[in-house]
């Protein structure tokens, strides 16, 4: 290393020799942090890539427009998961509206109108905390207060307030970030107009919080469709072979229909097939909404 | 000198009348009995250092003040004979009446079209038609239509700074108020863009009263009518403007006019 060639130079406060040598010792350290947190990224990426690989090995083979448009069956040839698709479209018609409105009022609640005192800091940990819950407990508070208390036994509408309950604080989260990066000035300037604070939460905050809060709501949505623990919990059935058509039926969604194959390979080798293929059609289902959860950030992005 | 200090006695109507204001943020008092009169389509520059208070004042008159929680006021404001803190005055119709326009230019993430008519809008317009003439009407009068007119749907965040503020002036006419705020509306701009404002403030003030802080004391030799000097919360001196900074009465106002601190 030839940077400076008056390392005979020792004037001054440095003596320049050992300051070259700890140079060359810190770019050394450099060098091995960055080989150090590259192989830390690799292993995840490793992980997914032997996954995806594993599964698409095992399902590709089974999955066919039949499989996509066949109802269930004991038969392995002759199924199809076309029932458990729209049971997965379904529950999500009732966890999207659910949550998001449940959600982003609560995230408007506490960043505009709450006063920053006890109460508010007390309500935003309990939501915090509601996050880290297991997600089999929620299935249990979905089982004594939505199947039992209100009767709703296992159907659709059991398992999607069961599941809102469950991802809810992810939106709530995410909204309130997006809220709170609003700036203060253009609620000045609303304010300042002679807006309401409906007002200018209506016209101002939510359109430029809007991106923020579709991302947090794609991103709890997708939580959602692969979420097993509460369905089973619920007594989602095993075999169900009509095709749900309303919020009141009962169902099986693709996670649930994954879990009970997976299980029963034991006696019939090919279930494991064709959760395989499930799993990829799950995959694909969560890879799009996350696209749209991305697409809508950088199309919507405001600047100001 | 023949210029008189008579601020209370002439024909212009009285549009503010503060008595005994005093506002605290927390323990600390930030303002201390103030009293004072605004006039009818006067030019009243607030001048004075950092931290004196002005910005707070300005804050007071039409309540923007009172977003920040911890804010307490005793005393009156008198907006054309009543009180704006009465129990019966809403704060919102009062800023109908009382438009502000901030340090830093505030447009929404919207198109220039949108942000002027916003204000007309909430406030309940509906009609296309009206909505368009109003644009055309405040950008006018902000002296920003020729700029803007053949691009009216596109952002406002696409408009130079001064563009912008002139935006924010226009949609602050748009609700048709009575007295403009202007909390240092230059601070933010280039000299070009300052004085093209400066301009403005002059044209503004046959149909507004306009109260406007500044940092600059030359700014507040140039457009205003009166003066009104604050120091650490209080109003040290209130005049004619050419008085205030030619003959002062206090020796802080001399000061601080003639440089000495600030």
């Amino acid at each position: 290393m030839k940077i400076i060639n008056d390392s005979n130079n020792t004037e001054g406060i440095y003596d320049r020799k050992a300051l070259q040598k700890r140079i060359r010792n810190r770019v050394f350290y450099d060098k091995l942090a960055n080989i150090v947190f590259l192989l830390s990224t690799l292993f995840a990426l490793l992980v997914l890539t032997i996954l995806i690989t594993r599964i698409w090995r095992q399902g590709i083979g089974w999955l066919s427009i039949d499989f996509l448009k066949g109802n269930l069956s004991i038969f392995p040839e002759k199924a199809g998961i076309y029932g458990i698709i729209i049971g997965s479209v379904r529950l999500m018609s009732v966890v999207g509206p659910v949550t998001i409105l449940l959600g982003v009022s609560t995230a408007i609640y506490l960043e505009e109108y709450a006063g920053k005192g006890k109460i508010q800091s007390f309500i935003s940990t309990t939501i915090s905390n509601l996050a880290g819950v297991p997600s089999v407990i929620f299935g249990l508070l979905g089982l004594t207060v939505f199947a039992r208390l209100l009767n709703l036994g296992s159907s659709i509408l059991a398992g999607g307030l069961t599941m809102s309950l469950l991802v809810l604080p992810i939106v709530v989260v995410a909204s309130r970030e997006a809220i709170r990066a609003v700036p203060s000035f253009l609620r000045d300037a609303s304010y300042a107009m002679g807006a309401s604070k409906w007002t200018t939460i209506r016209t101002v905050i939510l359109p430029v919080a809007l991106p923020g809060i579709l991302t947090g709501s794609i991103l709890a949505l997708s939580r959602a469709i692969g979420e097993t623990a509460p369905l089973v919990v619920l007594g989602v059935p095993t075999l169900i072979l009509a095709v749900p058509t309303s919020i009141m039926d009962d169902f099986s969604a693709l996670p649930i229909q994954i879990y009970y194959w997976t299980l029963d390979t034991v006696l019939t080798p090919e279930y494991a097939n064709l959760a395989a293929a499930t799993i990829i059609v799950l995959l694909v289902i969560l890879f799009l909404m996350n696209s749209i959860a991305i697409i809508i950030r950088n199309k919507f992005q405001k600047r100001y | 000198m023949e210029n008189q200090r008579n601020i209370d006695s002439t024909d212009k109507n009285i549009i503010y009348d503060i008595k005994d204001l005093n506002l605290w943020y927390g323990n600390d008092q930030a303002l201390k009995n103030i009293n004072f009169k605004i006039q009818e389509n006067d030019v009243t520059a607030i001048i004075g250092p950092s931290g004196c208070g002005k910005s707070t004042f300005i804050k007071t008159l039409n309540r923007m003040i009172e977003i920040i929680p911890s804010v307490k006021i005793e005393g009156e404001i008198l907006y054309r004979g009543t009180n704006i803190f009465d129990k019966s005055v809403g704060v919102e119709e009062l800023r109908t009446r009382v438009g502000m326009v901030f340090q830093k230019p505030n447009p929404f993430p919207k198109s220039i079209f949108e942000n002027v008519v916003y204000g007309p809008k909430i406030h309940g317009i509906r009609d296309k038609k009206l909505l368009m003439e109003i644009a055309e009407t405040s950008l006018k009068s902000a002296a920003l239509w020729h700029e803007v007119k053949d691009r009216l749907n596109d952002n406002a965040y696409g408009l130079s700074g001064g563009q912008q503020q002139r935006l924010c002036i226009a949609r602050c006419l748009a609700i048709q108020p009575d007295v403009l705020l202007m909390d240092e509306p230059t601070s933010a701009l280039d000299p070009i863009a300052t004085t093209r404002i400066e301009e403005l403030i002059e044209e503004l003030k046959s149909s507004y009263t306009i109260a406007i802080v500044t940092h600059s004391m030359h700014q507040a030799g140039r457009i205003s009518d009166k003066t009104a000097f604050f120091l650490s919360g209080e109003v040290v001196e209130i005049g004619d403007t050419p008085t205030i900074f030619s003959n002062p009465r206090d020796k802080r106002t001399e000061d601080y006019i003639t440089g000495r601190f600030g």
